[in-house]
């Protein structure tokens, strides 16, 4: 009887009765079947460990510097001078958040839109051609961006900084290191992201709402903004979100074009992302300079931390509707 | 043909203009993607020829003076650092995969190791570098070294590893396992003998797009691995281990220096961005050739 209701319990593939002879399998392979189930669990918890590390190890470096300072005057000090001991990152967090809202203003619907191309509207031909380029968008190194931003958007940058504040005595040129060209780059940067995420969103809504639509008299057009789009929302969701965590994490793509001084972000002003600034700074800081460097990187943590959060939540409730839809 | 009939029926086509508008945008923005993936190697193959020769591939910089232009040395560092990120990094990735998939009970560990991964994958490339300067140095006692770039680097890629990994045993189908266990076999000896040889595409794939990855990386590199680009003599086969624990920058961190110099060095940034958009290439071409032979033999 007992053995009976084991069965029904258990799925056939992991019966009971089979663990009963692996038990009495002796010598070697017994040995080696324990040992590797061990291996593996290891292996399964590396990756909590390294989280786990990264996180003690964040703090314990990235702390002291926050108390010496004063949490205060870091987060909202506005002025960063290392060789005055001044250490407030307020411009540039406020340069990381301004830079990256940009890099997602542009970058959000430029990608939905090739991400809509890809799959609603797209020939086969076509759609060999602009999902190879995106793909390559996606491998080339983030410092080869850097090296083009250089290149290519900062003297465009330039030439618009000139036609602007020509007549504006005031301003300091910055020769088109600025936010607005590392805004360019970044919305560059995130284009693969969000164009990927977005296509696997749209091309799971399934055929009926698209049906359905048409059978209403739409045009195909509006099935995609008012159906299909809405239907998709949680997927694009990620996709921006995730967007964010990359711009916000980039640093050798923007560090050549965005001037590096920390000033208060505006678009035609040389500023330092916590990004740039770390990355900027680190080889020749010492002491509390680096301390405070260290400090940088945890709060660009707490920043990753909470985007990885607000990611989990998106995935969560859209799992849910989708178990609710399928009811 | 539906499109002649319903402007023939009764409802005459009714053109609505934000239908254009959006269409158009729709396309323009894919034309613009294209063409700017095409402008920019285009852009970086006709500069990189510039400061390309046979010496600029054969020989490495040096750090002082700075006379001498080539990427030798730090082509170099960039295979150590690959092959020792892939040794650590492959079998860790393939063991955890294996572990969620045929061993862990779905609960709450399986659900916090999904959890890390995720979070591993999200965190920016610059706080791998920042923990990795700090960590190996305190725990390995490993100054600026291709060992601790290739350690922070293995952790970088290790979620790439454990969800593609992931993906592919998922797809072997329950009847194999079912085969092997009927037949006797203990766990460990079906996933060896059945799970992993016909999953093997997969754990390819993955190790391809950690080359992707490792190859481009910089950020991670800078604070762990370190700048120098000389290239190290060979004299003994002991020199070829003894060198993970010197520094040695990769093409992307060499790429970084030349450019940030400027000047008449920009021409040699561009042709080391040459080499990597090559390196890319030819990645992505590999990755595509192992996805054409796994739908082929899905077929």
């Amino acid at each position: 009887m007992e053995k009976a209701s084991e069965y029904a319990a258990t799925p056939a593939v992991k019966p009971k009765a089979a663990s009963s002879i692996r038990s009495r399998r002796s010598g070697l392979t017994g040995i080696a079947e324990r040992a590797m189930k061990y291996l593996f669990t290891l292996c399964g918890v590396t990756a909590v460990a390294c989280v786990l590390m990264i996180t003690i190890y964040m703090i314990i470096s990235g702390a002291p510097a926050i108390g010496k300072i004063g949490i205060l005057d870091f987060l909202f000090g506005d002025t960063w001078y290392a060789k005055n001991e001044q250490f407030g990152i307020l411009p540039m967090i406020l340069t990381s958040i301004f830079g990256t809202l940009g890099a997602i203003l542009i970058g959000v619907p430029v990608g939905l839109f090739t991400a809509i191309f890809l799959a609603e509207l797209a020939p086969k031909a076509l759609k060999n051609i602009v999902k190879p380029a995106v793909e390559l968008l996606a491998g080339i190194p983030s410092v080869i961006y850097g090296l083009l931003g250089a290149m290519l958007i900062k003297p465009l940058m330039y030439d618009l900084e000139e036609m602007i504040f020509a007549n504006d005595p005031t301003h300091k040129f910055t020769g088109g290191a600025n936010l607005a060209s590392a805004i360019i780059v970044l919305a560059i940067m995130i284009l693969p992201t969000i164009i990927n995420i977005s296509e696997n969103a749209i091309s799971a809504v399934p055929n009926e709402y698209r049906e359905a639509s048409y059978g209403l008299g739409s045009t195909k057009i509006q099935t995609i903004f008012k159906v299909v789009i809405p239907a998709a929302k949680s997927g694009i969701a990620s996709g921006v979100v995730l967007g964010v965590g990359r711009a916000i994490g980039e640093a050798m793509a923007i560090i050549l074009v965005a001037g590096n001084s920390a000033n208060m972000p505006s678009l035609f002003s040389s500023v330092k992302f916590l990004t740039t600034g770390v990355v900027a700074e680190f080889a020749y800081s010492s002491g509390l300079h680096r301390e405070a460097l260290f400090g940088i990187g945890l709060v660009l943590f707490v920043f990753i931390m909470i985007i990885n959060l607000v990611l989990n939540g998106i995935l969560k409730s859209g799992k849910k509707k989708e178990a609710k839809a399928k009811k | 043909m539906t499109k002649n009939d319903t402007q023939n029926s009764l409802c005459k086509k009714h053109i609505r203009i934000s239908d254009i508008i959006l269409k158009a945008l729709i396309f323009l923005c894919s034309a613009v993607v294209v063409a700017m993936t095409l402008g920019m190697i285009i852009y970086i193959a006709v500069k990189g020829m510039e400061g390309m020769s046979w010496t600029f591939l054969s020989t490495p910089a040096f750090s002082y003076p700075y006379e001498n232009y080539g990427v030798l040395g730090n082509i170099i560092n960039t295979l150590y650092l690959v092959v020792i990120t892939l040794l650590v990094a492959t079998p860790i990735g393939v063991g955890a995969a294996i572990y969620l998939t045929e061993y862990a009970k779905q609960g709450r560990l399986t659900k916090i190791i999904e959890f890390t991964t995720e979070t591993l994958s999200g965190i920016p490339s610059i706080i791998y570098g920042l923990f990795g300067s700090v960590f190996f140095y305190n725990i390995f006692k490993l100054n600026y070294s291709i060992l601790a770039g290739a350690l922070t680097l293995s952790i970088m890629v290790l979620p790439t590893i454990i969800r593609t990994t992931q993906e592919a045993i998922k797809t072997v189908p329950l009847g194999y396992r079912e085969g092997a266990i009927g037949l006797g076999a203990p766990k460990w000896h079906m996933i060896r003998t059945v799970v992993l040889p016909s999953c093997i595409d997969g754990i390819l794939t993955s190790v391809i797009l950690s080359i992707g990855r490792i190859v481009g990386e910089s950020a991670a590199l800078i604070f762990t691995a370190g700048i120098a680009s000389e290239l190290t003599s060979f004299d003994s086969i002991a020199d070829v281990f003894t060198k993970v624990l010197n520094q040695g920058g990769s093409l992307t961190v060499q790429l970084y220096q030349y450019a940030q110099r400027g000047g008449s060095e920009m021409k040699y940034a561009f042709s080391t961005a040459l080499v990597l958009l090559v390196t890319v290439l030819i990645i992505n071409i590999c990755a595509k050739l192992v996805a054409y032979r796994v739908r082929k033999k899905r077929s």
